[in-house]
């Protein structure tokens, strides 16, 4: 036991005499949260429609009003006028516009005569989410149409009303999960991976082989250093990401009680698949060029940044096996949903079952001699 | 029994043969050395003896214990500095001797007095909290000194303790090696392709070339071995037909042979040749452009055992130069 400890004082002094490494393992995952956080969760604004009235009847000057509330309210678009359908579509293709309403000839009359009265929406799919904004935002105008004044209480027909059991959720928080387990991460990929094959690169390790250590008791002492690490960079970023993503009561002790439970097996796991990958490697350019492909291979099918429902059936796979899965979920029932622990202890025990598996590998590749 | 015995140890990687069935035994308070130009096998033989590489065959044993067999053993008994720096420039003097002495299982209650002692034998004292990175590479080193004893080992090995120093600190790191294994009854093994170092130091000396063992004994007698006790090196203004024959045939030279028109004349009696080849040239109307005289050295040795010089080799590259990655190197 005391070899093992003789490691990890090792590695703990190092890291205190260095607290850089704890500050740069945190500099991306704050950035993204923040960056990603405020630029995919905002609504989309201003965008140019323009709208080509080719009927000037009574109905498309209603129409025409209710865009124009739209347009003063949400300010989700600002309308530009055309006369001519075809310059109008010229511009769109141009990238002047985002989209095209055009009010058809006879639309006033079709409207008189319910006989399926149609508007124009032609839209610019390459950006889906301009694309998606704005069909909601019309699609929602259109169903509008026919509404005179107040709903009656009492409605006639189907009607969905839809219940947030949490409170709103912007999506910083929604990242907020991703971005502790991206900071764990980080300081496995640079304590275990390239400060470690730096280390055996320059020759330290022969250092310790020389000693009575053990070949489990190196392997220990290195993972549980560096997973004492990754605990610390969790709770950093839990505190101070919850602080930025508006997380109510960020530092709720018991909240955080859970949330170290959860984060050490997430660390243990990170250090330990680090570790696997790296205990036969001795080039130091090795750690340093997989670090992006990790990152995106591990990170984003994680669910980290979006649903993991969303991804085919391939990436799903990735999904299932990914440590970086378990723990994103974990964070965010404890951080979004404020749980117990019945709701992620299958996350705990996988992260524990994939530790155990990843040290059993490791000890088996590990060479104790050069 | 000696306290180690190597009995035609052998490590082959692929088809090349680092080391080629080497014996020796080194006795109890002995300081040996292994000396040879680099890639001769040295680290090689030093790291089979330390647990660090297993043997492809042949066998060692470290004060009785069975390299591969009881590699525990081995490593609670012995004290190491390897070639490269390996201690933590992140942590300061007592810190790296507080691991070690954790990782050895010094009991804590001497932990604090032997790391205070070491650090005063080998002058560190007054930088015992400071970060090792602000060290010279002589305080470093002296420093992994220090370390490697922390357990109080009967066997120190050293693998080219001095490589990369000033002469100045490796002056230094001699003279704590000699005070050291005086004061701690040490057996010492080293490896090094420094003939100063050699010469100085060991009381016997394993001549190591291509992994092979050519010579082995005190470096007086090996010295004494090859013919000539003094080396001239000389240069003529011309070298006329048959003029390395004409040297071969003066008094008391024993053996001549020629490098880029130097002449090196091994001689049992250096000015009588001297007066000699100065006395042929003029009868053969030609100058001597360069002479130097000097007593017998290892690198003659050397010359003699493996017909080149040690101190030509060129250094071999390690198998990962990351040297450009660190400036602190």
């Amino acid at each position: 036991m005391q070899r093992i400890w003789a490691i990890i004082e090792r590695d703990l002094r190092k890291f205190q005499h260095s607290p850089f490494l704890m500050f740069a393992s945190l500099i991306l995952p704050l950035t993204q949260l923040v960056i990603l956080g405020y630029a995919f969760g905002g609504n989309v604004k201003n965008l140019k429609v323009g709208v080509v009235d080719q009927d000037h009847g009574m109905a498309a000057v209603k129409l025409r009003e209710m865009i124009g509330a739209v347009e003063a309210n949400a300010s989700t678009f600002q309308t530009v006028d055309y006369s001519d359908l075809n310059r109008a579509v010229i511009d769109l293709r141009n990238a002047k516009l985002s989209a095209v309403v055009n009010i058809p000839p006879h639309f006033t009359r079709d409207v008189l005569a319910q006989a399926n009265p149609q508007v124009g929406l032609i839209v610019d799919n390459t950006d889906n989410f301009v694309a998606s904004t704005l069909e909601g935002a019309f699609g929602n105008l259109v169903s509008d149409y026919y509404k005179n004044g107040v709903d009656a209480r009492m409605q006639p027909r189907l009607a969905l009303q839809t219940v947030e059991v949490y409170g709103y959720t912007p999506y910083i928080k929604f990242l907020l999960p991703g971005a502790i387990a991206l900071a764990i991460f980080i300081t496995a990929m640079i304590g275990g991976g390239i400060i470690f094959i730096d280390d055996k690169a320059r020759g330290l390790h022969e250092g310790y082989l020389v000693t009575p250590i053990t070949k489990i008791e190196l392997i220990l002492g290195f993972n549980l250093a560096g997973a004492f690490k990754g605990v610390l960079a969790g709770l950093v970023l839990t505190v101070f990401g919850s602080l930025i993503a508006g997380i109510q009561n960020p530092l709720d002790p018991l909240r955080l009680a859970k949330m170290i439970i959860l984060i050490v097996p997430t660390s243990v796991a990170f250090i330990s698949m680090m570790f696997l990958m790296m205990v036969r490697i001795s080039d130091p350019l090795v750690p340093r060029a997989i670090f992006g492909v990790l990152n995106t291979l591990l990170y984003f099918p994680s669910g980290a940044i979006y649903p993991v429902n969303a991804f085919p059936a391939w990436m799903r796979v990735i999904t299932t096996i990914d440590p970086f899965t378990y723990a994103v979920h974990g964070f965010s029932t404890l951080l979004l949903k404020n749980t117990g622990f019945g709701a992620i202890a299958g996350d705990i025990v996988f992260l524990s079952v994939f530790s155990v598996i990843m040290m059993a590998s490791a000890a088996a590749l590990f060479q104790r001699t050069l | 029994m000696n306290d180690i015995e190597v009995e035609k140890i052998t490590k082959r990687f692929g088809e090349f043969t680092a080391v080629d069935e080497v014996s020796f035994t080194v006795a109890h308070g002995e300081l040996f050395g292994l000396l040879g130009p680099n890639g001769a096998g040295k680290s090689t033989l030093i790291r089979m003896l330390t647990t660090l590489t297993a043997p492809t065959s042949g066998a060692a044993r470290v004060l009785g214990h069975d390299v591969v067999r009881a590699a525990n053993e081995v490593r609670r008994s012995i004290g190491v500095i390897p070639q490269a720096m390996t201690s933590d420039v992140e942590l300061s003097a007592e810190e790296n001797m507080v691991i070690f002495a954790r990782l050895y299982g010094v009991p804590k209650d001497r932990r604090k007095r032997v790391i205070r002692d070491l650090l005063g034998a080998v002058q560190l004292a007054d930088w015992a909290d400071k970060p090792v990175r602000t060290f010279s590479g002589g305080m470093r080193r002296r420093l992994e000194i220090a370390r490697g004893l922390v357990h109080e080992p009967k066997i120190f090995f050293l693998d080219e303790p001095t490589t990369g120093l000033d002469p100045v600190s490796r002056v230094a790191v001699w003279e704590m090696l000699e005070r050291l294994k005086r004061e701690r009854d040490l057996t010492i093994l080293i490896t090094t392709h420094y003939l100063e170092e050699a010469d100085k130091l060991c009381n016997r000396v394993a001549i190591v070339d291509h992994g092979k063992l050519v010579a082995l004994d005190s470096p007086m007698t090996l010295k004494a071995s090859i013919p000539g006790n003094n080396v001239l090196e000389v240069s003529f203004s011309s070298v006329p037909e048959g003029w390395i024959e004409t040297l071969r045939q003066l008094p008391d030279v024993q053996s001549v042979s020629a490098t880029d028109h130097v002449f090196r004349i091994a001689s049992n009696n250096g000015p009588i040749t001297t007066v000699n080849l100065f006395e042929a040239a003029r009868r053969n109307s030609i100058s001597v452009s360069s002479l130097s005289v000097q007593s017998t050295t290892l690198d003659d040795v050397f010359v003699h055992y493996t017909g080149r010089q040690l101190r030509d080799r060129a250094q071999e590259n390690p198998r990962y130069d990351v040297s450009f990655m660190y400036n602190r190197q």
